[in-house]
Formats: C-alpha cells, structure tokens, sequence
C-alpha cells in the first residue's frame, strides 16, 4: 500500500514538470508584456530594453523558464545592460511560492492576491462535493432500485436535463426564480449579488444566505451526471453472483443492498470525484462572474481580461496542482477502501 | 433410425430452430427501445432545420439590425422573442446565431477526432517510449481544466484570425479561433479510448496476418485496426459535440468567444445577469436552445453507447 | 417415508429479446431427507433454473415461475410470503454456487460473509457468530482458522473460496444444502476434496444433498439417486446404481457413451451426441430429444412421453425400449 503511494507520487512529479513547460510556454506566447506594464510610455527602444531586461525577458528561453521555475535570486542579473551581470536577483521562482508580482495591481505579489481570495472559492466548493457526493448516491441508488418504473424514466430523464445545462443556464434560471420572482411574489428570497449586504456586513448568516445560490448552481451538474453513473454502478453490482449468494442466505433485501451491494458500487465513486474537481473549478468561475461572488474563479477573469500574465499563470499553475493533488488523494483513498488493493 | 449422420440431425434442428437477429437489427432494436435517443434524434433535425432553414426566411442582415429605440423590448408579435440590448431582434438571432454554435461544435469535434485518433493510434500502436511520451503529454493536459485553458487561449489568440467573407457573408475570425482551441483542448479523452482499442487490437491475429504479408505499418494502422475501433470513435464524437457546443458557450457567456455581431447562443447570453430581472427573454430563449440542442446530443449519444455495447444494456431501462 | 422436498409441475419462463425461453417444463420430483439427489444435463437443460425456483431466487423481470407447486417441510413455498422465505433461504435451505471466484463478495471479510446469516436467522451476537465461524471453517478443512475470518476472499485460493462457499450454506444447519455445479469451475484434484468433504459433512450432519453436475463421474460418486434432465424436462429417474447398470432413456445412453473410459482400447473414437440443445423458444412437436435420438420411432415425433414408472422407483420419459428398439408397450 505504502509502495503503492510512493509510486504514484513519484508518477505526479513529471507530470508537474510537464505541466509547467505547457503553461510557461503559452505563457510566453500570450500578449506582450511590455506593453501592459509599462503602458504608453514605453515608447523608446531604450525604455523598452530597460524594461525588458528588468522583467528578463531578454535571457534564452531555457533560463526564463529555469528563473520562473526556481528564481534568480540565487544568481546575479544584468540590469544596466553592459554584459555584465551586478544586480542580484530577487525573484524565488514558482517552487518556492512566488509567481512574480501583479501588472494590475502593482507591486503585490500574485501568491498575495490569490491566497486572498481562495477561501471564498473553497468555501463554494467544499460543500459543493460534499452535496455532490450525497445526492449521486442517494438518487443513484433509488433509481437503481426502481428500474423500469416510472420514477426510475422520470429520474433518468431529469438528470439527463440536469447535466445538459450549461451552469450559467442555471444559475441565471436559479437567480430569476428564487432571487426575482420569490421577491415579487412577496415570499422570502435568496440574495444574488456577492457574499454579503453590506449594509448588514460579513456575518455567518449572511454568508451562509449568500452561499446557498451559487453552491446550487454548482452542485446540479455534476449531481445529475454522478446519480446516472452510480445507477449504473448499482445495477451491475446487483446483477453480480455474490448478491445472488448473499439472497440464497436469506439475508432480507435491505441488508443485500446496503451491506453487499452500496459498497462495491460506491467504491468507483471515489475515483470519478478526483476527477470532478477541474470541471467544478471551471463552473466556479462562472458562477462567481453570474453571482459576483469574490473568489479566484472571478479573479481570474477579471485578470485575465486585463492581461495580467503573472496572475493568470499563477492561478492556471495553482490549479493544476491542485487538480493533481486531488486525484492522487482520491487514488490513494480508493486504494484504502478496496480490499483488493489494500491487502494484495 | 440408427446412426444418423449429424449433419442430416442439425438440418432438422435448424428448421425449428429460432431464428438469430443480426447484429444490425440487434443494434437497431437496441437503438430504438431507447425512446429518449429517437427523440433526440427528432428533436436535432427540427434544431438543424430550425437554424438552417430559418436562414430562409430571414436574412442575416435582419439578424443584426440595430434599433435602439427598441432596446430591450419584451416578446411581442413583432419580435416573438423580444430584443437585445441594442435592438436587435432575439428570435432571427437565435436563427442565425445556431447556425454558428452547431457548426463550432461540428467543426471542433473533427479537429479532436483527428488529433485524438492519430495520437491514440500512434501511441497504442507503436508502445514504447512513444507510447510513455504521448500518454505523459496527454495526461498533463487532461490535468488543466479545460475552461481554463479555453479562456487563456481564446484571450490571447482571439485576435489573430480576420474576419472571413464565405457565401457572401461576414464571419468573425474568432469562429476559426474557436474551433480550433476547443479541438486542442478535448482530445485526450478519445486519445486514450483509441489508443486502449490499438493495444488490444495489435496482439490479434488479423494484424499479425497483415505484418507477414508485408502490409505497411500505415496501412495496418488505417485500413486495418482502425475500422475496428470506429464504434467507440462514433460514440465519443458525437457526445463530444454537446461537450464542444458547451465549451463555446461557455467562453462566448464570459465575453471571450465568438465576438459580435456574428450571433452565437452563448455571446446572445453574455452580461444577461445584468438584466435577470429585468429582460429575462435576454438569456431564456437562447439558453433553452442551448440546453435542447446539447439534451437531444445527450441522448443520441446514449443510445449509441447502449446500441453498440451489449453490456450497457443494463441500464437501458 | 415423506420426501422433505417436492417439485410439482413447476415451469419456469424467460422473457427474451429473442422470444419466449420455456426453461423448466413441468418438471415433477422429490428429495428424500438425509439422502443425495443428483441432477444431470447438459448446459441450458433447467437443472440450475429448477433450485433457483426451489430458493424462489429467479429475477422478475425476466423470469417467472408461471405453474407448479413446490413443497418443502409440507409447505408450499410458491405461496409463503416473502420474509418467511427469508427464513427458509440460509436457515433451512442452503445453496453453493458454481464459481467461487465471483460467487463471494470481494469488498467483506470472509467471517463477515459466513457469520452474518447466523446474526439474522438465529439471532447470534457478533461473537458467538464468530466463534462458531471458526468452528465451520475447521469443519470444511480451512487451516488457520482464526486468521481466515479477517481475510478477504481473493486473498484464497478457488478450493478455499468455494469450502468458505459451503461454510456459509451450511451455517445454519439447513435442512437441504443445494450444490449448483460447485466443482465445475475447479482443477480435479481439488474436486475430489471438495466431493470428499460433502460427503464427509452429509454423515456427520445428516442433511439432504441436491447435487447438480453435467459430470457423470461426480454424480455416480454422490447420489443415492439421480434425475436426467434435458431441454427442461426431466427424461429419467432413478437410484445410482441402477440408473448407470441399466440407463433406460436413450439420452442417458447417449451421455455414459460419451465418457472416456479409463479401459477402453484406445483405438475408439467417443461417441457424441449429434446436433444441439433445443433453444427453448420454438417448441417442436413429440419429445425434445427425437432430432439427436437414434432410436425414434414415428410416435416420438408427434406426442411428447409423459414420465412413467418402469420398474422398481425407475421412471423414464421414452415412447421407445432402447433393448428391443421397438415402442415400449404400456
């Protein structure tokens, strides 16, 4: 087991190496800097080199991305353009937590500006999978119960709605039924805008009323596509010899479903939730522009319609790892529950 | 009636025998027990004559006509389905505006099946360290959120394709754009799916057949394995087309996509969340369309999936 | 003395995207308590669909019991509600299935699996389950008890599954303990164990034993008495020796010719049986078997034999004598 950790650790690190090469190319591809940071004013070509030795954009791509990756400050730069190089670095390079400084908002670092909004994306998203995790399961199961009734063909039918919808469909529908119309109609509303009034201020309550909106937008999709998959997870493992041999006991039914059959047809559930993160992170950022909820997912647009590159890659950088990060948990945790790979 | 010979035996069984349905009326029935896919099917034909064949009855001029005076006005019979922020016409939009988001989502499907099927086939086939670089590569991209990747790419490439003249109409060149980095992101599920098909497919024996008779590896690769695996290929691709129609919406909805005035149900939404109180049939008509289209895809796909794999059937219901 | 289980003209229907499957047809026979019933056919015969009626085990859809009587203990089992069957399944009847690969639950421990019919029909608490557990795995020969109990079952091997198979059938002293082809999936060396050890466990336990085979060598080593099977119907019947000294049904003929025997010469070519197994949706007039039966006469053709008595508790289903070759006279 623990053999079986270190493995796909070791697999995760080219893989983040590979990732970083991809993300450091398009990045040095996209825009032009130069011209965001300084603006008009850098017109002359001496300005422009000034500049562009001072960003280092004028090293051999192999050093940029060394500089990016692990910093310059272990090693002088040429910063007044006579071939000698005098001026220590100061950057540490992404490994060691700095992505370089905002061109937007000048002179702060880019981990400052997303570490700050990262909790209100997680606070989105936790609860967000956690309800995703339940409802598949539950309505899963149900319908795997109820095959060929009407409840199962009304179920299918609904969660075949449910993951055709693009988020923002719903999260417009969502907003114009609880927020507009629940407000026309005199009954209590949900709010639509941000994390909370500001003229009641950031309590929990607030929070929690403003959460409720975009976590559903959120959670719909995925629910919808899950419930079908652990259905038919759930008829395949009842359709098995062992439940056969567990009814031949005389077990009654609800021992053979929740005893025999929920485990083995949960247990791929695991995995396919590793691989739900990268589709929820990119549904948190629609959801954040529709509710203006301030999280990285609006941070990130709103960055990225300004071409603030530095920001941008450290999001998209973040992400990644957090993409791998997940699954290997998830793996690993697979790996636990199935006794088949536990005791091998 | 000692010592029947067994060939005179069987030919007696087999007048009463049952007869056995051929896989392609298998296939079809499978298809067809599967309501929901038929009404998919239905409901696709009646989209494509929609957009299509709504061009012949409104011209893409009308589609952009600009009247504000009559910004944001809500459905009358005069505008079914009311108008934009500028005036323009909601319901010839959507006409227009499907016409561009079917083919984007058509179109980007043939890129990723190409560069899936040649990455999965070159992989699977030729294993080894080709095989290790390839999967490398294709897993680290599978680890990038593909919206993500679609909104730095469409930001910074948006503007390097001009406009296009085609049948004497004007095309934003972000439609190309478009096209092209949904294709580059959404490869590599088919890739793996082609690639798994190759590897099993190589150890058989009609490939082994071919090798000895000196057939080309290029050859074995397309004429051989590869209209073996065309049912997974199939089944992928048109599933991907909802994902594609998705994608564009989805950067079009947050103002980096199909640029106006070329119509697309996605661009048709964007900044609608300003005017959800207000002007609802902004984003109710084109969001529907969007959702109809990318449900009927869903379940054609899910009948396919169900018609050619026996096992699927379980859950055909 | 009175049978402990009965089948009376049970039939049994599938539902399928090709027709209509007759798979039991109005089979009728009894098992006596303490003694062995083998059950003999070919693949497809019924032979499996006929116990799982008997557990009332056939999945609805596709399947149905659609006549018949079964009676166990004097009750009809057909018409008992669905939790006294419960009962009956696991603490009365017990059944082991052909493949002990997939025949266990690979997410649960083994004591787990053996243990927790115990807990539900005879309401043991989790340790005296375990305790007797412990004592069931040194009964069908698994060293090591103690540990086994925390293992999972591919962690052991296919003999071990399928002797952790019959512990759980026979966890709680079931009257009947039904063994759906439980060698057939196993190298022969472990068969011979596994044949050896039910017949061990029937002398100490005293329990009736319905053995289902298409292996006539494990049949004639088992059974008291042995039912032939063929396209749903039953075609003989009689005790062991009597059926493999004087086979009456040409089926049966035809299934002991085609064992290889350990003293022939060498030189033979073994004999098969022509043709197939009906499919069992188009029913064709007159019996079954006529199309492969090198003995018919016209009769065969047109009526299907009912199943007669012949001689002393020797029933067969055969218009025709196969020693003399001519319609036996009734």
């Amino acid at each position: 087991m623990s053999r079986y950790i270190i493995r796909r650790l070791l697999q995760a690190i080219p893989l983040l190496f590979i990732i970083s090469v991809l993300l450091f190319v398009l990045m040095i591809n996209t825009g032009d800097p130069l011209s965001t940071l300084g603006g008009r004013r850098v017109t002359r070509p001496e300005d422009r080199e000034r500049l562009s030795r001072q960003l280092g954009l004028d090293q051999p791509i192999y050093k940029q991305y060394l500089f990016w990756l692990i910093g310059n400050d272990w090693t002088k730069v040429d910063m007044e353009g006579d071939g000698i190089a005098e001026t220590p670095g100061t950057r540490k390079g992404i490994l060691r937590g700095d992505f370089g400084t905002s061109m937007v908002q000048r002179g702060k670092a880019v981990t400052e500006i997303i570490l700050d909004r990262l909790p209100n994306t997680l606070i989105l998203m936790i609860p967000a999978e956690i309800i995703v995790i339940i409802l598949s399961l539950a309505v899963g199961v149900y319908s795997a119960l109820r095959q060929y009734t009407v409840t199962d063909h009304i179920i299918t039918g609904l969660s075949f709605i449910g993951y055709s919808m693009p988020i923002f469909f719903i999260a417009l529908v969502s907003m114009y039924i609880f927020g507009v119309n629940f407000k026309a109609w005199g009954l209590p509303y949900l709010p639509t805008v941000g994390m909370f009034d500001p003229k009641i201020g950031k309590t929990t309550g607030q929070v929690l009323l403003h959460m409720v909106l975009p976590i559903f937008s959120l959670t719909v999709i995925s629910a919808a596509g899950y419930s079908r998959f652990v259905r038919s997870q759930m008829l395949e493992v009842i359709s098995e010899d062992y439940i056969r041999t567990a009814r031949s006991k005389g077990l009654p039914n609800r021992m053979v479903i929740t005893g025999h059959a929920l485990k083995n047809a949960a247990l791929p559930l695991v995995t396919i939730i590793g691989l739900d993160i990268p589709l929820l992170l990119g549904g948190a950022v629609v959801t954040e522009s529709i509710f203006a909820w301030p999280g990285m997912g609006r941070l990130f647009i709103d960055h990225l319609s300004r071409s603030d590159t530095p920001v941008v890659m450290g999001i998209l950088m973040m992400i990644s790892v957090a993409v791998i990060l997940s699954q290997l948990i998830t793996d690993i945790i697979y790996a636990w529950l199935d006794p088949r790979i536990r005791y091998s | 009636m000692m010592g029947t010979a067994e060939s005179d035996v069987i030919k007696i069984q087999e007048e009463f025998k049952t007869e056995a349905l051929t896989p392609g009326q298998l296939m079809r029935m499978r298809f067809v027990r599967h309501k929901m896919a038929v009404f998919g099917l239905v409901m696709l034909v009646v989209l494509i004559l929609y957009s299509f064949g709504g061009a012949l009855f409104f011209s893409e001029a009308q589609a952009n006509f600009t009247d504000t005076k009559l910004r944001l006005s809500s459905p009358s019979a005069a505008h079914p389905f009311g108008t934009d922020t500028v005036g323009r016409d909601i319901l010839i939009r959507t006409i227009y505006g499907g016409q561009i988001s079917l083919l984007i989502g058509m179109a980007a499907v043939v890129v990723e099946v190409v560069l899936g099927v040649l990455i999965g086939a070159i992989a699977g086939y030729y294993g080894g360290w080709i095989d290790g670089l390839l999967m490398r590569f294709t897993e680290a991209m599978f680890n990038i959120p593909q919206l993500f990747l679609l909104l730095v790419m469409a930001k910074f490439f948006g503007g390097s394709v001009p406009d296009i003249n085609l049948f004497g109409r004007q095309f934003s060149g972000s439609v190309i754009v478009i096209i092209v980095i949904i294709g580059l992101t959404s490869w590599m599920y088919l890739a793996r799916i082609v690639r798994a098909n190759f590897l099993s497919l190589k150890e058989r024996e009609f490939v082994l057949a071919a090798h000895t008779t000196g057939t080309s590896n290029l050859s074995i690769i397309f004429q051989h394995i590869l209209p073996n695996s065309i049912a997974p290929i199939i089944v992928s691709g048109t599933l991907s087309v909802a994902n594609a129609i998705l994608s564009e919406a989805y950067i079009s909805f947050l103002g980096l996509g199909v640029k106006p005035p070329t119509a697309t149900w996605g661009n048709m939404l964007e900044g609608a969340y300003n005017y959800v109180a207000t002007a609802p049939w902004l984003w109710i008509f084109p969001g529907l369309l969007i959702v109809l289209t990318v449900l009927s895809i869903n379940f054609v796909g899910d009948g396919l999936r169900d018609a050619v794999d026996p096992h699927a059937l379980i859950d055909a219901g | 003395m009175e049978p402990i289980l009965t089948l009376e003209n049970v039939e049994v229907k599938f539902q399928t995207l090709g027709g209509i499957v007759n798979a039991v047809n109005g089979v009728t026979y009894s098992v006596e308590a303490g003694k062995t019933l083998g059950i003999v056919g070919e693949s497809g015969c019924g032979k499996s669909v006929s116990m799982l009626a008997v557990m009332r085990l056939i999945q609805d859809p596709p399947g149905k019991i659609t006549a018949g009587r079964i009676f166990f203990k004097g009750q009809n089992l057909l018409e008992i509600s669905e939790e006294k069957m419960e009962h009956t399944r696991g603490a009365e009847i017990g059944m082991v299935f052909q493949d002990p690969m997939t025949s266990l639950n690979p997410v649960l421990t083994v004591g787990r699996q053996i243990g927790e019919s115990m807990v539900v029909h005879k309401g043991f608490s989790h340790d005296q389950a375990e305790e007797r557990t412990i004592e069931l795995l040194n009964l069908v020969g698994i060293a090591n008890a103690e540990q086994r109990i925390k293992e999972y079952p591919h962690q052991l091997s296919g003999g071990m599954r399928q002797r952790v198979g019959i512990a759980m059938a026979l966890a709680c002293t079931p009257d009947i303990l039904i063994a759906d082809e439980p060698t057939t999936a196993l190298d022969v060396t472990i068969q011979a164990q596994i044949v050896e050890l039910t017949k061990r466990l029937q002398k100490e336990l005293g329990m009736a034993v319905i053995w289902i085979s298409h292996d006539l060598g494990v049949i004639a080593e088992l059974a008291d008495r042995v039912i032939v099977m063929y396209a749903g119907y039953v075609v003989e019947e009689a005790d062991v020796f009597e059926l493999y000294e004087k086979p009456s049904h040409p089926y049966t003929l035809s299934l002991l010719k085609s064992l290889p025997r350990v003293d022939s010469s060498g030189g033979e070519r073994l004999t098969t049986i022509p043709g197939f197994p009906p499919d069992g949706i188009k029913i064709m007039p007159g019996c079954p078997f006529a199309p492969r039966c090198s003995f018919t006469v016209d009769h065969c053709r047109q009526e299907n034999p009912p199943l007669v008595l012949i001689g002393k508790d020797h029933k067969i289903a055969c218009w025709v004598d196969v020693n003399t070759g001519l319609e036996r006279s009734v």
